[in-house]
């Protein structure tokens, strides 16, 4: 994308005429992704501040909803007092890794997340005219704030399984747990890039791929030895979960995997699963792009 | 009488209209209770302390809490916000009808459909393949019954009490993002109420959210036993005549300071 030179973008704004579109005071950008990607957030952000009671009371809110799962995880571990040889703060670390990266991917996949709508009023082909590619601009297209509710939750937990955990922290630790974090991310983000691409096919937005992605948010927060056998190898193999949460954690706290038996040097590996698992759904975004039909709306 | 009957009616099958994405809805929420089902498996597992409810409970007062999502996933009325942001809500004041039962019986068929259109597959598929157990009697299916019905009573006086408060907050945003927090811990749909600690017991007993969620569970179960069925479900209508006294009053006192803007 960096290819493109400023005059080619000039000029492909001047045939579409683009001005009056509110991104017009990107003109002087640099022809940069990041650049204008940074660009687009800072306008998203801005516009979301104008409602700054509204946002005050939806950050709040969300951190409301995230606070009470982790106290109902406590209530359960001071009823039950272990879960199958897991203690509390070591759950409380799968639950910070997971909370934070799925906040993280939240509050940046909001434009994939509302894809649908783009779909049924068709203003996706507008974004074909843009000299971009279509991923970016979509990914670009919103950003949400409130999500520092979910975010404020999983780095509380993550912060007290950290002083509470009896692991080395330096350096190991903390880049391993930074690994699975952005790595986990990137899985959720793949999620919501595909579930966006499914709706060129179905047009309505289906609720049913929640169950991946909010789902897994759920699932992550606890070890993958406690689920069912197939249960298990549906959050490896198919959607790799378990890659970039419960190995990763596994080889933080230098425990055997009771689960799969996997052995040790791959658990501090298979979080880069969860990029390739990205890069791979963009791959199919595009393929849904080139199967594009417009509605017409 | 005969009009609210009618509004009840339209809103109930209008909404009944919504089956497609109510069956997406279904299988969203067993996939839900099964990761639920697992975790809870994992707990009792794990201690062989005795407990205030035995695990085949809790997988039946799981799936009944999936079967019953919608009861309790409630705010203000979208259409009634969008009619007071536009300012038609002069219309709804000319109407000859009592506002407060109107917006009640709105409420009503609102929680009802979706109520119906998910319980019950999911309730059949829970009981087949995924472990939920029958009623313990044919009384307690009856007292369920009607725990359940004032269930759809009492959540419906609270979302009409929020639709009411759109006068003052206009938007309603904050309130749809922060009572969600307080209802699910408080009804169970969280986790079962028997299984919070001891300390919060006798407060939960007394608010509102138990009859949303918990009470019918129990009841379906015997949990409640069958006696003291009938005190709970007072403690339901109780707090829906409580709050829609409160309703009422409110709304009278929003109305008299009401100013509806040209538009």
């Amino acid at each position: 994308m960096c290819a493109l030179t400023r005059g080619a973008v000039l000029r492909a704004r001047k045939k579409l005429s683009m001005c009056a579109h509110p991104m017009s005071s990107i003109r002087h950008g640099s022809a940069c992704a990041p650049l204008l990607y940074f660009r687009y957030i800072g306008i998203s952000i801005r516009s979301q501040m104008q409602y700054r009671a509204s946002f005050l009371m939806m950050s709040l809110g969300m951190f409301l909803i995230t606070a009470t799962e982790i106290l109902s995880i406590w209530a359960l571990f001071s009823r039950f007092g272990s879960l199958r040889g897991w203690r509390l703060e070591e759950v409380a670390l799968f639950y910070g890794i997971v909370s934070t990266a799925f906040a993280i991917a939240e509050s940046v996949s909001r434009g994939f997340d509302l894809f649908d709508r783009m779909i049924r009023t068709g203003g996706f082909d507008r974004l074909l005219l843009r000299p971009r590619s279509t991923a970016f601009q979509v990914a670009a297209g919103d950003w949400q704030l409130m999500r520092v509710g979910r975010l404020a939750v999983g780095l509380i937990a993550l912060t007290w399984a950290g002083l509470k955990l009896d692991v080395r922290w330096f350096p190991g630790g903390l880049a391993l747990a930074a690994l699975a974090i952005l790595c986990a991310a990137c899985l959720f983000y793949g999620l919501f890039v595909l579930q966006a691409t499914l709706t060129f096919w179905t047009v309505e937005g289906i609720e049913i791929a929640n169950c991946v992605t909010y789902g897994g948010n759920e699932t992550g927060q606890y070890p993958l030895s406690i689920y069912r056998p197939w249960f298990r190898k549906f959050f490896v193999f198919v959607v790799p979960l378990a890659c970039v949460t419960y190995f990763p954690v596994l080889a933080i706290l230098g425990r055997e995997d009771a689960a799969l038996g996997t052995p040790r040097w791959f658990h501090a590996a298979a979080p880069l699963i969860g990029i390739a698992f990205l890069l791979v759904s963009l791959r199919v975004w595009q393929f849904g792009v080139r199967h594009y039909r417009s509605t017409g709306s | 009488m005969r009009p609210y009957l009618a509004v009840l009616s339209a809103r109930f099958r209008m909404l009944l209209q919504y089956r497609a994405a109510a069956l997406a809805g279904c299988a969203t929420q067993l996939f839900w209770g099964l990761i639920r089902v697992m975790i809870f498996e994992g707990f009792y597992l794990s201690s062989a302390a005795p407990q205030p409810m035995s695990f085949p409970q809790v997988v039946t007062y799981i799936w009944l809490g999936q079967g019953m999502l919608l009861l309790t996933m409630f705010g203000p009325d979208a259409e009634v916000r969008a009619m007071i942001q536009a300012g038609t809500i002069a219309y709804e004041l000319v109407r000859p009808v009592r506002l407060y039962w109107l917006w009640y019986c709105r409420a009503i068929a609102a929680r009802f459909a979706p109520l119906l259109l998910r319980a019950v597959p999911i309730l059949i598929v829970a009981g087949v393949f995924f472990g939920m157990r029958a009623p313990a009697s044919r009384g307690c299916a009856a007292l369920w019954i009607l725990s359940t019905a004032a269930a759809v009573l009492l959540t419906s006086s609270v979302a009409t009490l929020m639709t009411i408060s759109l006068f003052w907050t206009i938007s309603g945003e904050g309130m749809n993002r922060i009572a969600p927090a307080i209802i699910w811990t408080f009804s169970g749909l969280l986790i079962p109420l028997p299984l919070l600690p001891n300390w919060v017991q006798p407060a939960i007993r007394v608010l509102p959210f138990r009859g949303m969620g918990d009470t019918p569970f129990r009841v379906y179960m015997g949990h409640i036993p069958p006696e003291q069925a009938l005190l709970a479900v007072a403690h339901q209508l109780a707090w829906t005549a409580a709050l829609v006294l409160l309703g009422q009053w409110i709304l009278n006192r929003g109305l008299r300071r009401l100013v509806v803007q040209g538009g």
